[in-house]
């Protein structure tokens, strides 16, 4: 299996404080790979400076062989990369099929186009409300976002991930706030993903991390301390001693 | 090269610098302790200046009358506080701007109503409107030596409050931490008022020093506010020493630029081009050197740490 | 029967009467409510304008007096010009070479002031705006070849084909039918590809970016597109009032175009032209009653600030649902 996301020496401090001290890690195609670690372990500064939204201090990210380490976010998002955040992050004026219709649109040329109503081209339409489908959101697609609930809104997080047609998927605890069984539906709908895409996934839901991933990173302190496969990862001891009394 | 006018005219930035300072600190003052932004801050300028005018013509004497107007000036915008500001702390920006921006029309046309259309003018006592020799043909009014003095002194003076008093410790510690401060016990809302207060006898205190030289008269607020926040803008909104630092550059650019503008573009333009293009330049000086700031720094020069 | 919501009710039925009620009014030997409705139709135009990027793309700009300002001396200075001599390469009364000059150069001014303050955000774009607005007054004020302070005046309005600037119903039509041009060039916009980035942006910038959009190139063009509209309302003030200084470029101006839009609603089309007509109506009230009609106007303002959510549309919103 090849390496579609690498990552060397990546570094970021905040002030005095490191919240990314010399990442290693490679992604490999079609997996999912679970990064966990305790709280404030800089998890979702990592996802950040993957997608472009912090610019690192040093170190490289290389996607597909090309460099993108000095590319703006939404640069890499036109290479393949899209992301989830952990907090919800959503447009809440627009209706349910608007926002995954704005990913949809993103990777359909570029939108300077002011003639037709966006809302008419049926393309777009269709492909976003396939998303919608694939999540179990169809029927709230002309729903206004503020009004969904919280489940349905990390479902949405996720169709627009789908919808940005982006290889490599960064999410950022999609699990969030859901109840056990949403988690479970959640969990089935990623594990049917495996393979199509590749995942680079952050949660603390350790029951959902061993029934989804591939291989799982460590990170603590900002730094990666262990990456291997579930069985490796439950045996290995400094993991253990570093989730003492967690989870 | 004029060297005497160089100096002179440096003083001139200066002075102009630290007036500029004393408004532009209870702006950013405001906005960094109370995350509030105050268009009619400039409204307050004006009414200090006429405050102090009055009283001066009343009892005849400049320096008690700047004496007694302050504390007049800080319960004004005590008042303001107490009756809109604290309104509208909880919307956004942008109602913030439109509300004081009524408040303007409001404030204008009570001084409209209480001082008439004409402005007032002060004289000087006769003992500051000396003039002093500091080195050959080097002549300054005494006056402008005052007005530096009292900024440079306004200046330490606030340094010492935020960094050495109890108040500045319970300033800085309510402008990172609204909450945690007012569950400690400490009343956030007289703690505002007194900010606030402050801030307006800073802007007041301008007025009533420049009106000796102009006049108080009821544009002066709508002209001096934007130049306030183009100072605190370049300087980074909510920095004490931004607006130190920016205040003393603008005022050095609107005297400077004014003065030896039309010299420096003689250099390679004709006399005539360079008398119209020099005011006109020199006017938008210090927007050009904004726009030029924040190609390379949006934040301002020394924008305060993030919340 | 047509099937509207009330907002669109409300939409028609005010269109209808702006059509209607002003040339009556002039008919009827009541010319000052048509020039009253010439100001609040040209005023709507500049509000339409800020509204596109204010209420839809959630720029708050607080210089948008500067274009109407730009707009108004593009008809003035070749006016003078041509009355006056000098400066041979622009002196004209030609109409439309004065409404290109309205629209590039607010185009141009939007386009450089714009991809300098679109690089901040919040308080900072609204601060810098108003600078920058405050900067073109300074500019036009310090110009003593155009009388400075004083201002312009211009004999000659601009001379277009087949309508007759100097009468002031063909003056209102004009504005009228462009108020009508510029309601729907914005919904347009708003609705199409272009106009979802922009709303979008508006909502949740960081998720947009995250999406692969470059926010700042959409924002910078509906920048310069609202800048060109409003530079376009000033062409038509310019020949209205005949009379064009440095003051129409005033910052204290932009607010009174902010609090139409604020007023009337932000994001309805129909919004930005009942903000202006109920500022010019309440103005002209206010100001026929005393001199001190600022203090009742400036507490009316706080009043809304404090009060009205939505502004006046937003109430008829909700009455609609």
């Amino acid at each position: 299996m090849t390496a579609l996301l690498k990552v060397f020496g990546l570094n970021k401090s905040f002030g005095g404080v490191t919240a990314t001290d010399d990442v290693n890690l490679d992604v490999l195609k079609g997996e999912i790979h679970a990064v966990i670690g305790p709280n404030g372990a800089g998890k979702t500064t990592l996802i950040s400076q993957l997608s472009g939204g912090l610019k690192s201090d040093s170190g490289r990210v290389v996607l597909a062989g090309r460099e993108i380490t000095h590319k703006p976010a939404y640069a890499r998002a036109k290479l393949g990369i899209t992301r989830s955040f952990q907090i919800t992050s959503l447009v809440m004026g627009l209706s349910v099929l608007d926002n995954v219709a704005l990913a949809v649109q993103a990777q359909d040329g570029h939108s300077f186009r002011f003639l037709k109503p966006a809302r008419s081209l049926t393309h777009i339409r269709d492909a976003a409300m396939e998303n919608l489908n694939k999540v179990g959101l169809r029927g709230r697609a002309d729903s206004l976002t503020s009004e969904l609930s919280h489940g349905e809104h990390r479902q949405l997080e996720i169709a627009i991930a789908l919808a940005s047609g982006a290889e490599l998927m960064l999410l950022d605890e999609p699990m969030a706030g859901l109840g056990p069984e949403e988690s479970a539906l959640l969990v089935a709908f990623l594990k049917e993903l495996k393979g199509e895409r590749t995942i680079l996934l952050i949660e603390h839901d350790m029951d959902a991390v061993f029934a989804l991933a591939d291989r799982i990173s460590v990170l603590v302190y900002g730094r990666l301390i262990a990456t291997g496969s579930p069985e490796d990862i439950r045996n290995n001891d400094e993991v253990r001693h570093a989730y003492l009394g967690e989870d | 090269m004029d060297y005497t006018l160089l100096f002179v005219q440096t003083l001139n930035g200066l002075q102009l610098g630290l007036l500029l300072f004393l408004v532009a600190s209870g702006l950013t003052l405001v906005f960094g302790i109370l995350d509030f932004v105050n268009l009619a801050h400039g409204s307050i300028y004006m009414i200090g200046a006429f405050i102090c005018a009055s009283l001066t013509l009343l009892i005849g004497n400049f320096l008690w009358a700047v004496v007694i107007a302050l504390p007049l000036t800080g319960a004004l915008g005590f008042a303001i506080e107490k009756l809109v500001a604290r309104r509208l702390y909880e919307k956004d920006h942008l109602d913030h701007v439109l509300g004081t921006f009524g408040l303007i029309l409001v404030l204008e046309t009570l001084a409209h109503l209480l001082w008439g259309p004409a402005g007032i003018t002060v004289p000087l006592p006769l003992w500051l409107d000396g003039q002093i020799e500091l080195f050959e043909g080097a002549v300054i009014p005494s006056y402008r030596l005052l007005i530096i003095g009292t900024g440079l002194a306004v200046a330490a003076g606030l340094v010492w409050l935020v960094n050495y008093t109890r108040l500045g410790m319970l300033i800085r510690a309510g402008a990172s931490n609204r909450t945690m401060v007012s569950a400690l016990g400490i009343d956030i809302q007289t703690l505002f008022a007194l900010v606030f207060a402050l801030g307006a006898m800073m802007a007041g205190l301008a007025g009533m020093l420049i009106t000796p030289i102009t006049t108080a008269s009821l544009g002066m607020g709508g002209q001096i506010i934007i130049t306030a926040f183009v100072v605190i803008i370049i300087g980074g909104i909510g920095s004490m020493k931004g607006a130190f630092v920016a205040a003393l550059i603008v005022g050095m650019i609107n005297t400077m630029g004014r003065s030896f503008l039309d010299q420096g573009f003689e250099l390679f333009m004709s006399e005539d081009a360079a008398e119209t293009a020099a005011p006109a330049v020199s006017a938008m000086a210090i927007y050009i050197l904004m726009a030029i700031i924040l190609a390379f720094r949006p934040q301002g020069l020394f924008p305060p740490r993030v919340r | 029967m047509l099937k509207l919501s009330v907002v669109g009710w409300v939409t028609f039925v005010g269109m209808v009467a702006l059509a209607i009620l002003p040339p009556v009014f002039l008919w009827t030997g009541h010319a000052f409510y048509l020039d009253l409705a010439s100001r609040l139709v040209i005023l709507a135009i500049a509000a339409v304008s800020l509204n596109l990027i204010l209420g839809y793309g959630g720029m708050v700009s607080f210089g948008h007096a500067a274009f109407i300002g730009l707009g108004a001396y593009a008809v003035g200075i070749p006016a003078h010009h041509a009355t006056w001599g000098g400066f041979e390469a622009v002196a004209s009364y030609n109409g439309l070479f004065h409404l290109l000059l309205a629209v590039g150069i607010s185009a141009l001014f939007a386009l450089i002031t714009g991809a300098i303050s679109l690089r901040t955000k919040g308080v900072y774009f609204i601060m810098i705006t108003m600078a920058f607005s405050q900067m073109a007054f300074f500019l036009f004020q310090s110009l003593e070849v155009y009388n400075g302070d004083d201002g312009l005046t211009i004999d000659i309005r601009s001379e277009l084909p087949m309508i007759n600037l100097d009468d002031p119903l063909q003056l209102y039509l004009l504005s009228y039918v462009s108020l009508v041009g510029a309601m729907i060039l914005v919904k347009i916009i708003v609705n199409s590809r272009f106009g979802m980035v922009l709303q979008g942006a508006k909502g949740n910038n960081e998720r947009m970016v995250t999406l692969g959009y470059n926010t700042y190139f959409y924002r910078l063009t509906a920048y310069v597109i609202s800048g060109a509209m409003c530079g376009y309302a000033g062409f038509l003030l310019g020949n209205f009032t005949t009379f064009i200084s440095p003051d129409m470029m005033h910052w204290t101006r932009s607010g009174e175009l902010m609090f139409m839009v604020i007023l009337g609603g932000a994001s309805t089309a129909f919004g930005a032209v009942l903000g202006s007509s109920t500022f010019v109506l309440i103005e002209e009230f206010l100001s026929s009653l005393t001199t001190f009609w600022h203090l009742p106007f400036g507490l009316m303002l706080i009043g809304v600030v404090l009060f009205i959510r939505g502004g006046l549309m937003g109430l008829f919103k909700a009455g609609g649902k």
